[in-house]
């Protein structure tokens, strides 16, 4: 299977850490090799948050992701930021309710989401990085349907556990759009 | 081994420790090996263990010092400054030759540095992590499997040759989640007739000391302790080897290094470069028989290093003439790519070729 | 004539090793170590003590008890004996240490230890100097004292003031006991050693944190013959080092160091929410009565 090299970024507080989980869990569940690594630095409320998570058939060399193949936008910064490293053919997907600007690349597919929009329209609030998720999922099949929705469930943590059926909502939401 | 769960590095290690048996966890909070602790703060109560944010770096390695004393199985966790405040109290460890677990989650130096991934205190873990004639075991795990394992095994290597014992990961490994099958819980600990929890009248008194007013004496203890790491060095390296049987090129890296070295030896190969990867699992004692074992068939070695080149003196003790040894690194926290090493592989490649 | 009848009335307490130690002529850490042994024998408790000799003059000290002994580094005597006394806490665990241990090098952690309410017994040997090295300044030498390190005298302009020690660690929460005694006269010997069995005592019954402060004299690097030394402290050490009890939580009422912070935190509400301790203190009644008067006075 194609190796998924996923950099998901925004602002601190969008969940980007969370979704890569979700995904780095669904390659643990069909027993893929995986890794997840959050972007780290002095503890800032607002601060720009990424993570990169691989999924692969082969033992994972560095878990830091130089040329994602999968990009995540949910903020401007990170788009520029990140935009030129996607191979060629790689795809970007961009939250267009906070980004105003595209790539202007044409070397790579891009999938332009309304996520916050669409989940503050459907009472789904703060689950824009599922929304995205759940459209990556669609347009890279990387994993089954049910597997995502069972990773949902094993990284939401028990003390959340009433936010599982709003996820699985967001991720129909993304996946559909 | 349980069912494979999602895990930090940092996290990884502490509920391996748990389970290998250790209760007892000092330290202060440091970037970015932070999840350790807060893990420890958050497991110990439940276990009926304790965790204990002391006062400072240098307090928290002398609760480890009294808790080893007093026969527990006790760790405590830093990243490199911190580590650095620590060296006073390990040197006084193994001078009384207590065993315990020490994490360097390192990060770049010197100074305060950077709080990104490092690999430069090779040196002082290997060399001299504190005053005095003293050496400690030294694991560099490359996964979060491997850092779960050795944290689990290292008690036992602690107990068995009443030493301290180190970990050196850096930034990268304790904040990266992999999967990871934890160790079942161990129950079979051993008994510490030396430990200082009271004689009960039962027996002779103990003590925990490293204080030698003979010199003669201090002298005999050193010796027998060199002894204990003769046999350490017998018995305890570890290593792996990638395509490491025909290859003309050796690369030497371990930790995080190793995993982008690993890269580039494999971008290497389907090159139709006879390049190897040699991973020291043991920094100390250094794997120098499997290491040795290369020689007959290796032109060049390449030492891949997050630090200025402090790895490679060991490598170059080991090859001394045999074959050149060059060296490529990132420091300050900056983290070498699989595209750089691999181009420095094609250096050495067109080298041999001449 | 009757038969005479054998009474030992003096004899080497069963926890002081026969070993000859590394004390100066006229020193006074002869005494306490003595002290200390006497007051582990009446407990007791020789086969559950753990202590803990620091670095200066006392450093020898492991060689000198006959119950289980840890050699610490300068000034980490209170962390290594947290360490222990947290492993086993029914050990009793007392570390013994001298003024540039305790109050100079070992300040933060003599000061956490007690913050923290480790339930651990200090002695705290002051004699305003550091023996072992040779006589230099302390942090407990007296403003104008002549030592290695201040040739010309103390001057607080530069090198500061002495740390008063009870006075200092008597602000914390964590502390159930403190006292500051001397050594210099037998009946001020019988005070010091009524202090020191209550600081171990503390420790048995779970009370607190408990530190004993001797001040003692250095006849060798005072450059004084013994009797000189003692008049010297009591004309110069004890005016600025006044003996007598400076925390002392059952003496005020309270069952132990947690429920006097308990009575202290009254008025705080998140410092009582929920407050664990409470529920195991056996005498609430001072702390309920604080708790009404802060609430009354909030009114």
């Amino acid at each position: 299977m194609e190796e998924m090299r996923i950099v998901f970024a925004g602002f601190g507080g969008q969940g980007l850490l969370f979704a890569g989980k979700v995904v780095a869990y669904a390659g643990l569940i069909e027993d893929r090799e995986v890794s997840w690594l959050p972007s780290y630095g002095p503890e800032m409320r607002g601060g720009t948050a990424n993570c990169s998570v691989t999924l692969s058939d082969e033992p994972i060399g560095s878990p830091l992701i130089m040329d994602p193949n999968n990009l995540i936008a949910m903020n401007q910064p990170s788009l520029i930021k990140f935009e030129n490293d996607v191979t060629p053919g790689g795809r970007i997907f961009v939250d267009t309710s906070l980004v105003n600007r595209l790539p202007e690349r044409t070397d790579v597919e891009v999938f332009a989401l309304e996520a916050t929009n669409m989940a503050e329209d459907a009472e789904l609030k703060g689950l824009a990085n599922i929304v995205l998720v759940g459209k990556l999922l669609k347009e890279t099949s990387f994993c089954s349907y049910e597997t995502i929705e069972a990773a949902i469930r094993k990284a939401v943590p028990p003390r959340k556990a009433a936010l599982i059926e709003k996820n699985l909502q967001a991720l129909k939401l993304g996946y559909d759009a | 081994m349980s069912e494979k769960v999602l895990m930090k590095g940092n996290e990884a290690i502490a509920e391996s420790a748990i389970r290998a048996g250790c209760r007892f966890f000092f330290g202060y909070p440091i970037t970015p090996q932070t999840e350790l602790a807060a893990y420890m703060a958050k497991r110990m109560p439940k276990e009926g263990g304790t965790y204990l944010q002391a006062e400072s770096e240098v307090a928290a390695i002398n609760m480890v010092y009294g808790a080893a004393a007093a026969g527990a199985r006790v760790m405590t966790s830093s990243s490199s400054p911190g580590v650095s405040l620590k060296s006073e109290g390990v040197s006084y460890i193994a001078g009384a030759d207590l065993p315990c677990l020490i994490i360097n989650i390192e990060r770049g130096g010197p100074g305060l540095g950077s709080i990104q991934p490092s690999q430069s205190d090779y040196w002082q873990a290997t060399r001299a992590l504190g005053h005095g004639d003293f050496q400690m075991v030294v694991y560099a795990p490359s996964t979060v499997q491997e850092m779960a394992n050795l944290a689990y095994g290292a008690f036992d290597i602690a107990d068995k040759y009443r030493t301290p014992v180190m970990i050196l990961g850096d930034g990268m490994l304790g904040q990266m989640m992999e999967p990871v099958a934890l160790p079942e819980p161990k129950t079979d600990l051993p008994e510490k007739p030396w430990a200082t929890t009271g004689h009960q009248g039962k027996r002779a008194k103990n003590i925990a000391n490293s204080l030698y007013l003979d010199a003669n004496e201090l002298e005999q203890s050193n010796i027998e302790r060199f002894k204990r790491y003769e046999v350490i060095k017998a018995t305890e390296q570890m290593s792996e080897e990638v395509n490491c049987d025909d290859a003309e090129i050796i690369v030497v890296a371990f930790g995080a290094s190793s995993r982008i070295a690993r890269s580039a030896v494999r971008a290497a190969r389907e090159e139709g470069i006879k390049a190897g990867l040699f991973r020291p699992i043991t920094l100390w004692p250094f794997p120098v028989d499997a290491l040795e074992a290369t020689k007959s068939h290796a032109k060049a070695y390449l030492s891949v290093e997050m630090n200025m080149g402090q790895m490679v003196d060991d490598v170059r003790l080991v090859v001394r003439d045999s074959a050149p040894v060059e060296f490529y690194g990132r420091t300050g926290g900056v983290i070498p790519t699989p595209v750089e090493v691999l181009e420095k592989i094609r250096q050495i490649n067109e080298g041999l070729g001449e | 004539m009757a038969q005479t009848e054998e009474k030992i009335v003096f004899q080497r307490p069963h926890s002081l090793a026969r070993f000859v130690t590394n004390y100066c002529p006229g020193c006074t850490h002869g005494i306490v170590n003595r002290l200390v042994a006497e007051v582990i024998d009446e407990l007791d408790i020789e086969g559950k003590t753990i202590g803990i000799s620091p670095v200066g003059c006392s450093v020898m000290m492991y060689n000198f008890f006959n119950c289980d002994m840890i050699e610490a580094a300068h000034g980490r005597a209170p962390a290594v004996a947290t360490g222990v006394k947290r492993v086993n806490p029914d050990n009793v665990v007392f570390a013994y240490q001298g003024d540039g241990d305790l109050a100079s090098i070992g300040m933060a952690e003599t000061v956490h230890a007690a913050t923290r309410g480790e339930k651990i017994t200090i002695i705290f040997i002051n004699n305003a100097i550091y023996g072992m090295t040779g006589g230099q300044m302390a942090p407990t030498s007296l403003p104008n004292q002549v030592t290695q390190t201040s040739p010309y005298g103390r001057d607080v302009s530069t090198a500061g003031y002495p740390v008063r020690v009870c006075e200092l660690l008597s602000s914390l929460d964590g502390v159930a006991y403190l006292e500051r005694v001397t050594v210099d006269s037998p009946k001020n010997i019988r005070k010091a050693k009524k202090a020191i069995k209550k600081a171990f005592q503390n420790q048995i019954d779970g009370i607190g944190y408990s530190l004993v402060e001797v001040v003692s004299t250095c006849p060798t690097n005072w450059g004084m013959t013994p009797t000189q030394a003692f008049d010297w402290m009591r004309e110069n050490m004890l005016p600025y080092y006044p003996l007598g009890v400076y925390k002392d939580v059952v003496a005020e009422g309270y069952a132990n160091a947690a429920e006097a912070a308990a009575a202290r935190a009254a008025e705080c509400p998140i410092a009582m929410a929920d407050n664990p301790m409470l529920a195991e203190l056996p005498n609430k009644r001072k702390v309920q009565d604080a708790m009404n008067k802060a609430q009354g006075g909030a009114q």
